[in-house]
């Protein structure tokens, strides 16, 4: 399961999904619409998230 | 001295000043205790004469103030739960001006002066208010988040806590945002758009994710509903106390309320237009998308709204942490100030078009240009 990051800090794990947007949990990053805004700053959408890789 | 000690040396010299922001409905409270004991009218007024006359003084004669938090120090600044606590302490002075401001109008009001007072100083405390939700809505905190929604409910303007997240800071400074006031636009032409086009892209913001969810747009789980219902509840509870005159007292204070929040929306993106990038999309919202302002008491005054171009470009960041970016386009006053030219075009775009169309080095055609004035702004500005 992939997880991917806004610039402002909001994590996407495909794991949790994000139900109160409509994702449940096991959610593909890529069945998210390209338009879906940043739920926390909404200054960036899904295209520009970029892919978590831990470090 | 280096940097490090500067950092470390570093402490806000507004920590307590900032008390000014929730102090304000105390104010009112206090003018409010003054009405109820002499039933003077200028006390009905006060909250206009703080708006329109102190404040834009103030900010005529005390200036500016251009200096940031180091960066350093803005961990630490953001965990400070002092600013949380002054955030959530303007809320129950808040409430008790709409009580008793609905009691003294139906009560004790003997002329309609007074009580045309009374609905601009209540109105204006839960204008500001918005001020206050918007602080709150912007965090990721729960508790938060839910006192937004409470703060909204005197204005009756639940719908800015889903709006103003999801739809204005995402097309802010573009033509599809209705709080996003155009070159040569008028406040009284922007007024009804943005009323009428926020609360439209509210409800399908929410219609949108309930959708999602395979739930109807009526589904409780509607952010807009919740908060709307808040308002219902309040104004039913202060009119069965305070009787049938309280329901046109709390619709009036709370239109001009939202209209003030509006007049302000209308301040801090005037003209400003984000450029298409090659894929057809606007690009990313930057500090020189929204008007700046330091002048210091407005900002003191109003949790540091007025540092409005590090607010868009970072929305997360809490009000104490806010900084100047040089770049910025800079407004020429405070938002008391400029709210008052806003009132009267003519003042309004001889004070401003020009700034607009100098922020784009004299280039017209970048700036979000009012449709309907096109031409004549076109005419105006060309390029000699």
């Amino acid at each position: 399961m992939a997880r991917y990051v806004c610039d402002c800090g909001f994590m996407y794990d495909e794991k949790d999904g994000y139900p109160r947007e409509g994702f449940p949990p096991g959610t593909k990053w890529s069945d998210v619409p390209d338009d879906w805004a940043c739920p926390d700053c909404a200054v960036r959408d899904k295209v520009d998230f970029r892919a978590y890789e831990e470090s | 001295m280096t940097t490090a000690n500067m950092t470390a040396s570093w402490t806000d010299r507004k920590r307590y000043i900032w008390l000014l922001s929730p102090a304000l409905p105390l104010l009112v409270v206090n003018g409010l205790n003054h009405f109820h004991q002499t039933h003077l009218t200028i006390y009905a007024w006060l909250s206009p004469l703080i708006i329109y006359l102190v404040i834009p003084f103030l900010d005529f004669a005390i200036g500016k103030d251009t200096s940031n938090v180091p960066d350093a120090s803005i961990p630490a600044l953001e965990a400070d739960w002092y600013y949380r606590i002054i955030v959530a302490a303007y809320i129950p002075s808040q409430f008790f001006v709409t009580f008793w401001g609905a009691w003294i109008a139906s009560h004790e009001t003997t002329t309609w002066l007074q009580y045309a007072g009374l609905i601009f100083s209540v109105g204006a405390i839960n204008g500001i208010a918005i001020n206050t939700a918007h602080e709150l809505g912007h965090k990721k905190d729960s508790w938060e988040r839910w006192l937004s929604k409470i703060t909204l409910a005197p204005v009756a303007y639940g719908h800015f806590f889903v709006e103003h997240n999801r739809g204005h800071h995402r097309n802010v400074a573009t033509p599809n945002d209705p709080a996003s006031a155009r070159l040569g636009e008028s406040f009284w032409e922007f007024l009804p758009r943005t009323m009428v086009g926020s609360l439209r892209s509210a409800w399908n913001i929410e219609k949108e994710r309930l959708s999602r969810k395979g739930l109807s747009v009526w589904h409780w789980d509607n952010d807009n509903l919740q908060a709307w219902a808040m308002t219902v509840v309040l104004f039913a509870a202060i009119t069965a106390w305070a009787g049938w005159y309280a329901l046109p007292f709390l619709l009036l204070q709370a239109f001009y309320g939202a209209s003030l929040l509006e007049v302000v929306n209308y301040l801090e993106h005037y003209g400003l237009l984000r450029q298409k990038a090659a894929d057809g999309r606007y690009e990313r919202c930057l500090p020189e998308h929204s008007w700046n302002s330091n002048y210091i008491m407005g900002n003191v005054f109003l949790y540091q709204l007025q540092r409005h171009s590090d607010h868009h470009a970072n929305p997360m960041r809490r009000f104490q942490a806010l900084r100047h970016y040089k770049d910025s386009p800079q407004l020429p006053a405070g938002y008391a100030g400029l709210l008052l030219a806003a009132y009267v075009p003519p003042v309004w775009f001889w004070w401003m078009n020009k700034r607009v169309v100098a922020h784009y080095d004299g280039d017209v055609t970048k700036a979000n240009i009012h449709p309907r004035v096109r031409e004549k702004i076109l005419r105006r500005y060309a390029r000699a």
